[in-house]
């Protein structure tokens, strides 16, 4: 296909090939960079919105008693906060990456379909305004949490209507996306990129795409029975007509597992490309990767139930998925060791991508240690839903995902923007959300040990200490995060040093080979991949 | 202590007087300890097996992850340029490679194992000496003695703990009153008695959504889900109270509905089944008797506290639109079968769940409660429980 549009000697004058300017570059984007732009610009800004959220329920969490807000509005700010970060922050901006990097990465001039490339990204200004509206209608915005558990969301009010909505939509858009990113992988690769000479970042989404267009039609079917339960008289999860709540979980969950890898295996991508870069050194085990990366997904869709341990499986049931969930592992493991011994012995430099990575590597371990411990169905009895389980999901979810997408950043920013980002406030960006972080969630596993539930507005006195303490450090967290967009305002501004075509001295990686900034149109006539 | 005091003077040191309200309060007898760091002291044998599982696993956790970072922290001091480290050209290694999969494939291997017998031990529930249905409402806890000492008891179990201790922005001085309350939000008006070293069968429903029983010292944790039954079992070892809460979101009182369970010797249990008893026959009432209108209000505003009030609210005005008012409510100005069917039955999709666990005295009294409170007054505002009861079936 590549091929074919590389024939095309006269598009100075095809229309499609314009370079529109102002408002029409955006709205009518089909480039496959300005898109990537938009998705990451929308990804941040509901980092923002998500993170207020949090900034507000950790100030009611800040003292023992109800202080500024009252307990209804506390569930929908957790509830939103959740829903936020996860479809509207993570998964558009791994989207954004995918947009902007796999046509770099694998030579190819575009994304396949450059028109519904624009539609699944203008999807998701709709579906974010949702949510947010969803704030002020009567009620306010579902306070049933993200995982929306029936019968309490049959509760809500039009609220959960709005969300219900807004998933579909961005459902709708996340399975275009897949779509469009599975054709332009398997497509149009440039010729003699077979699919195992295939950089890692591109091998993670490939993956990645396949899990969300098995998964999103779940979730979909999931939350549509769960409107014409609110709705339209069925009962699906409602045990009085013959349905089950419990069947709710189990539908969510084939989706949520799923869900949660693909909001870390592009991390893995990402690491993966920074990581041997940086040690000068290639890659130490290409191909277990690849295999490590596939078997952690196909275990993802065996293992969901481990979110309900406490919903009284029979024991066969609570072994079985306790024994597949351990399994998981293994292959993150292997993916562990890999890094470390693609370090032993490089020659390293840490630069701003790098510490991201380093911290990444580091510190989504301890996340993923404390998911051993939570896999353990006994365990997972005396820990589900206390704040044990926030701090897991978070040292994966922020310290695994959200440092991986700034590692990405810095790293292919020079790139994007032809400018070198400010290496002295990236690093200061890193210290202090390293910092942050771990002042703000490290608590939350005693927390969690003594037996504080979470989502709970209001808590014993015996824990106030703890939630001061992490409320602080949501503070610093959170305000740490304004150094960054300082950093990538001042690249996009052109306030720094000019980048080189290959600021990273990489040593493969066909981005590289284009000039800083990549023009509008890259790899025209596809390269040759020896 | 010393690992305690050390710690207090930390949070003191870096938080200051101003928020340090733990500083002032003690352990929760039954409770969590003022910033407590691992799992609560066991009770049962289910409760030290989670302990001996997590700090088991969390050694071998700590020893790979030490393991793992050394490598890399000192990789990373001794591979870097600066240091004018060339790079080696190493890559793939069949064996190392076969050696890090299988080697954690046998930890993790290891590690099923052992916690396999702790699994079939926590859904052991056969031959138990009592079974107690525990039924979730929102938002508090019902407990019905089904067999076993005691068989029959049943009573509902709320909150204790006085708003004017919560809610700051309508009492100013709840802070200094919950930091005199060393049980603040974990104490109930009637908590679960059973005896000690008897093994407890719950089963567990919910009323309306899914809530979750959790009682940290015993090792249970079991979902209540609504329609269906689940069961779970404890056995206490030592006579005491043990607290616990609610660890399903269920709403907005999600946070004020703990559990507290005291275990009594199986003398003083004995002795409070008879006062139970006692206090049943005493409270039992006539459903044929006539009531009057004051008696009936009267009864009708406890029910009323005692059930409505977290969501229609002591003023009548309730929640809206999740909660609605009652107070010039049609419903309730309105036509008395169709309040008294909305009572028994609740009405799906809303948080309007059924109320057919009060009895018919109970019923009558809050209905006529609320067609009587807030200037309210439809035409017919005394209803008699021989009314309630002829709408059940």
């Amino acid at each position: 296909m590549s091929a074919v549009i590389g024939q095309h000697d006269d598009h100075a004058h095809d229309h499609a090939h314009d370079h529109p300017t102002g408002w029409r570059r955006w709205v009518y984007a089909t480039n496959h960079k300005d898109i990537g732009t938009l998705y990451l610009w929308f990804s941040f800004a509901m980092l923002i919105v998500g993170g207020l959220n949090a900034l507000l329920l950790r100030t009611e969490l800040f003292q023992p008693g109800l202080q500024v807000v009252n307990p209804e509005f506390f569930n929908q700010l957790t509830t939103m906060h959740g829903l936020i970060m996860v479809f509207g922050a993570i998964m558009p901006a791994f989207v954004g990456f995918a947009n902007w990097q796999i046509p770099l990465m694998i030579g190819a001039s575009d994304m396949a379909f450059a028109r519904m490339n624009n539609f699944s990204f203008w999807l998701l200004p709709p579906a974010a305004l949702l949510l947010v509206a969803s704030y002020f209608v009567p009620g306010g915005a579902t306070a049933a949490g993200w995982t929306i558990y029936a019968p309490l969301s049959v509760q809500m009010g039009p609220g959960m209507d709005l969300a219900i909505f807004a998933l579909h939509i961005l459902g709708a858009s996340s399975i275009m996306g897949s779509i469009n990113i599975v054709t332009t992988i398997l497509n149009m690769r440039a010729p003699g990129m077979t699919l195992m000479k295939m950089p890692l970042f591109v091998w993670t989404w490939l993956i990645t795409a396949y899990l969300l267009i098995a998964v999103m039609p779940v979730l979909a079917g999931a939350i549509t029975m769960l409107l014409t339960d609110r709705h339209f008289g069925t009962s699906f999860f409602n045990a009085a007509g013959g349905g089950d709540p419990v069947m709710f979980q189990h539908i969510f969950w084939f989706f949520g597992h799923p869900e949660v890898y693909i909001m870390i295996l592009p991390a893995f991508g990402i690491v993966s490309e920074i990581i041997p870069t940086f040690a000068r050194k290639r890659l130490f085990g290409y191909s277990s990767m690849v295999y490590a990366t596939a078997s952690i997904a196909i275990l993802s869709f065996i293992v969901w139930a481990h979110h309900m341990f406490t919903t009284g499986m029979p024991v066969t049931g609570q072994l079985f998925f306790m024994y597949a969930t351990m399994l998981i592992a293994v292959p993150t493991g292997v993916k562990i060791f890999n890094w470390v011994a693609t370090m032993w012995r490089g020659s390293m430099t840490f630069e701003t991508p790098m510490l991201f990575a380093v911290g990444f590597i580091f510190v989504f371990t301890m996340g993923g240690l404390t998911g051993i411990i939570l896999s353990v169905a006994p365990l997972d009895i005396a820990l589900h839903d206390t704040y044990y389980v926030v701090a897991h999901f978070h040292y994966v979810l922020v310290a695994g995902s959200l440092y991986a997408l700034f590692a990405g950043v810095y790293y292919w920013i020079p790139k994007w923007t032809g400018y070198m980002y400010d290496e002295r406030l990236g690093k200061w960006h890193f210290w202090m959300s390293l910092i942050s972080f771990n002042v703000t969630f490290f608590p939350m596993h005693f927390l969690g040990l003594a037996g504080m539930p979470r989502r709970y507005a209001d808590y014993p006195m015996q824990f106030a200490d703890f939630n001061a303490f992490i409320t602080l450090g949501s503070y610093w967290f959170g305000l740490s995060q304004l150094i960054f967009l300082w950093v990538v305002i001042k690249c996009i501004r052109g306030q720094g040093q000019k980048a080189s075509d290959n600021p990273w001295e990489a040593r493969e990686g066909l981005e590289w080979t284009i000039p800083s900034p990549a023009p509008f149109h890259t790899f025209e006539t596809p390269p040759v991949v020896k | 202590m010393i690992k305690k005091s050390a710690l207090n003077a930390l949070t003191a040191a870096l938080l200051g007087g101003w928020v340090s309200a733990a500083l002032a309060v003690q352990d929760m007898p039954g409770g969590p300890k003022v910033n407590q760091l691992n799992l609560s002291e066991p009770a049962n044998s289910i409760a030290r097996g989670q302990i001996w599982l997590h700090d088991m696993l969390l050694w071998v956790c700590l020893v790979i992850f030490v393991g793992v970072f050394a490598v890399m922290f000192y990789s990373m001091w001794a591979h870097r340029k600066s240091r004018g480290a060339k790079p080696a050209d190493f890559h793939e290694s069949t064996s190392v490679e076969i050696a890090w999969t299988v080697v954690p494939f046998l930890i993790v291997v290891g590690l099923g194992i052992a916690a396999t017998g702790e699994v079939i031990a926590q859904k052991d529930t056969s031959n138990p000496d009592m079974t107690v249905k525990v039924t979730g409402y929102q938002w508090k806890w019902g407990y019905d003695y089904l067999k076993g000492e005691g068989e029959g008891i049943g009573f509902l179990s709320t909150l204790s703990t006085p708003r004017e201790q919560i809610e700051d922005r309508r009492f100013p001085d709840a802070k200094a009153k919950r930091e005199a309350n060393p049980t603040y939000l974990m104490e109930v008006d009637n908590p679960l008695v059973v005896p000690v070293n008897k093994k407890i069968r719950l089963v567990i429903t919910a009323n309306d959504v899914i809530h979750s029983w959790y009682v940290p010292r015993l090792g249970v944790k079991q979902d209540a889900i609504p329609g269906f039954v689940r069961d779970s079992w404890f056995k206490a070892d030592q006579p005491g109270v043990y607290r616990g809460a609610c660890t399903e979101l269920c709403g907005k009182d999600h946070a004020f509905m703990p559990i507290v369970v005291e275990v009594k010797s199986a003398e003083d249990y004995s002795k409070w089944v008879a006062e139970q008893q006692k206090l049943m026959l005493a409270r039992a009432d006539d459903p044929n008797k006539e009531w009057t209108l004051a008696d009936l209000n009267a009864r009708g505003e406890r029910v009323y506290a005692a059930n409505c009030v977290a969501c229609h609210q002591a003023t009548g005005k309730g929640l809206p639109p999740a909660f609605p008012a009652l107070e010039g409510s049609k419903l309730v100005l309105g036509d008395l079968p169709e309040n008294i069917a909305l009572m028994l039955n609740g009405r799906a999709g809303t948080a309007m769940a059924s109320f057919k666990q009060l009895s018919d005295v109970e019923l009558a009294a809050v209905i006529t409660y609320t067609r009587n409170a807030w200037g309210n007054k439809p035409e017919k505002n005394l209803i008699q429980p021989a009314e309630v009861k002829s709408a059940r079936k």
